[in-house]
């Protein structure tokens, strides 16, 4: 069952330091309110996966890694692999951390990360089928948060892009229904790139990319997922707060510009 | 698609107080949803330890009856209901006065008995009204509504085959006095001027829903009322 979340408490001068330098458009760490923290993101770092990615987002650290294997398709789409994205908070990242089967944190983050590529096409499933409705190609993108500090979100989504992007399989033909190994090596299909933007609401002012304090006296976050082509694929409300309309309206065109800067960064870096 | 206008809502059915033992619940049927939400609470916290010492915990679980769809859900909790439980609470706990009731819980259930597209929005509807219902001292009422898109076409409150075949999905939820928007999720595809349209949708048909909530809690207690009126005249004829 959900329930109302305890925080980690926050001394009261601390919560109250980070409020009012918000609403002087100032922030803890001398950012403008629209500023995005310094992001690193490293491909490849573990051999064993199909693909991964280790995203810095100022401190906060993510490890995505891409697993392929082949299994059954669902049966309400036969001729397309399978995508599945999960999250883990591990216990080192953070004090409020618990080892155990996942919370509805993690659970939420895994599936905003999930639309955002699945709504996007950001993979072209179809390329994936072995042989219709017995066999298809499954991709588990698993996130691994290493150290938290605010924003998993978008750290999250990030190093899962950049593991797909990172991921390589055997090229391979079909014989007999069965999939036969080539020596070639082929990238997965990619033919988008979503990127999250997310954004909090503090004492009614809203900034990008919030770090843990911000998170910590938050009212509510915004996250927005958009495509190469600027259209939204995915939204996620968070927190106990509230939006206006027009709140709204604003957070999303800012989301859009930002994340085509973003995207085009990252891109610029991965290939 | 089913000969709706395309700002049109699907017919909705409000009963509120329709359990005797849940201290608050309401029932709703929209278009095919047909959706029970019961609160029990104030009480105290148990386990002890997730009582918060300034305002009531506020819990809340949304579930799917395994008959309620096509194909047989399981009944264990799907990953989909525990995100939805989640932010179904995020979406009443603004509106709910919980620094009140400190150290107690409330407890909200949400059961889905028939799926039809929308089901967090209407579940939302249901919720609301049962935390009304409980006497549970609420700022305003929430009421939720999902926009979306098919055939290239922004429009109001998808059925289940629109949902399946459309290309975007808009749930969300109102707090309709103060005019903000406590449950926003979105997947699919939309332009920033679709998105646009769609959400001015949505809130325009939950201000709609709410009308319909308000007299639903008006019918309520004119009943309660008439019950009353009705005891008392009897023990007065009995004296």
């Amino acid at each position: 069952m959900s329930a109302t979340r305890q925080f980690s408490p926050v001394a009261k001068l601390e919560q109250k330091t980070v409020v009012d330098l918000i609403g002087k458009g100032k922030r803890v760490d001398d950012r403008g309110p629209e500023d995005y923290r310094p992001t690193t993101i490293t491909l490849g770092v573990v051999e064993k996966a199909n693909g991964s990615a280790q995203v810095y987002l100022g401190k906060t650290k993510v490890l995505a890694g891409v697993k392929i294997q082949p299994g059954t398709p669902f049966p309400d789409t036969p001729d397309e692999g399978i995508l599945t994205v999960n999250a883990e908070f591990v216990p080192l990242a953070s004090p409020n951390f618990e080892a155990g089967p996942p919370d509805e944190n993690s659970i939420e983050l895994a599936r905003v990360v999930d639309r955002g590529i699945r709504e996007s096409k950001a993979i072209d499933l179809k390329q994936l089928c072995i042989e219709p409705g017995k066999k298809v190609f499954m991709i588990f993108v698993d996130v691994y948060v290493l150290d938290h500090d605010g924003n998993l979100i978008d750290a999250a989504a990030m190093a899962a892009l950049g593991a797909l992007v990172n991921a390589k399989m055997h090229a391979f033909k079909v014989e007999k229904g069965e999939p036969v190994y080539l020596e070639e090596i082929i990238p997965v299909p990619m033919q988008n790139y979503p990127v999250s933007i997310t954004s909090v609401k503090v004492d009614g002012t809203t900034v990008l990319d919030p770090c843990l304090e911000e998170e910590q006296v938050m009212s509510c976050r915004l996250t927005v997922t958009t495509g190469k082509d600027d259209s939204i694929c995915a939204m996620q409300k968070g927190g106990l707060g509230f939006l206006s309309p027009d709140e709204i309206k604003k957070i999303v065109s800012t989301s859009i510009s930002k994340a085509r800067d973003l995207r085009a960064k990252m891109l610029s870096n991965v290939k | 698609m089913d000969g709706r206008r395309i700002d049109e809502l699907r017919p909705l059915k409000i009963e509120v107080g329709t359990l005797d033992k849940a201290d608050g619940s309401a029932y709703v049927e929209h278009g095919r949803n047909k959706i029970l939400a019961a609160v029990y609470g104030p009480r105290e916290a148990h386990p002890k330890h997730i009582a918060l010492a300034d305002r009531a915990v506020l819990r809340c679980r949304y579930h799917m009856a395994p008959f309620s769809t096509d194909e047989r859900k399981s009944p264990a909790p799907s990953r989909r209901e525990l995100e939805l439980s989640k932010v179904i609470r995020e979406a009443l706990e603004p509106a709910v006065m919980s620094e009140y009731f400190p150290r107690s819980t409330i407890d909200i259930f949400i059961e889905v008995l028939q799926a039809d597209a929308g089901t967090r929005c209407a579940g939302i509807t249901a919720a609301a009204l049962a935390l009304a219902d409980a006497g549970i001292p609420m700022r305003e009422l929430v009421a939720g509504c999902a926009a979306g898109k098919v055939d290239g076409k922004v429009v109001l409150d998808l059925s289940d085959i629109e949902d399946k075949q459309g290309e975007a999905d808009l749930p969300v939820a109102l707090m309709p006095k103060s005019n903000v928007v406590s449950l926003l999720q979105m997947d699919g595809s939309l332009t920033e001027e679709e998105f646009k349209q769609a959400l001015d949708m949505s809130v325009e048909a939950c201000r709609r829903i709410h009308e319909m909530q308000r007299e639903a809690l008006r019918h309520r207690y004119h009943v309660v009322k008439d019950e009353a009126d009705k005891e008392e005249e009897a023990t007065e004829v009995n004296a």
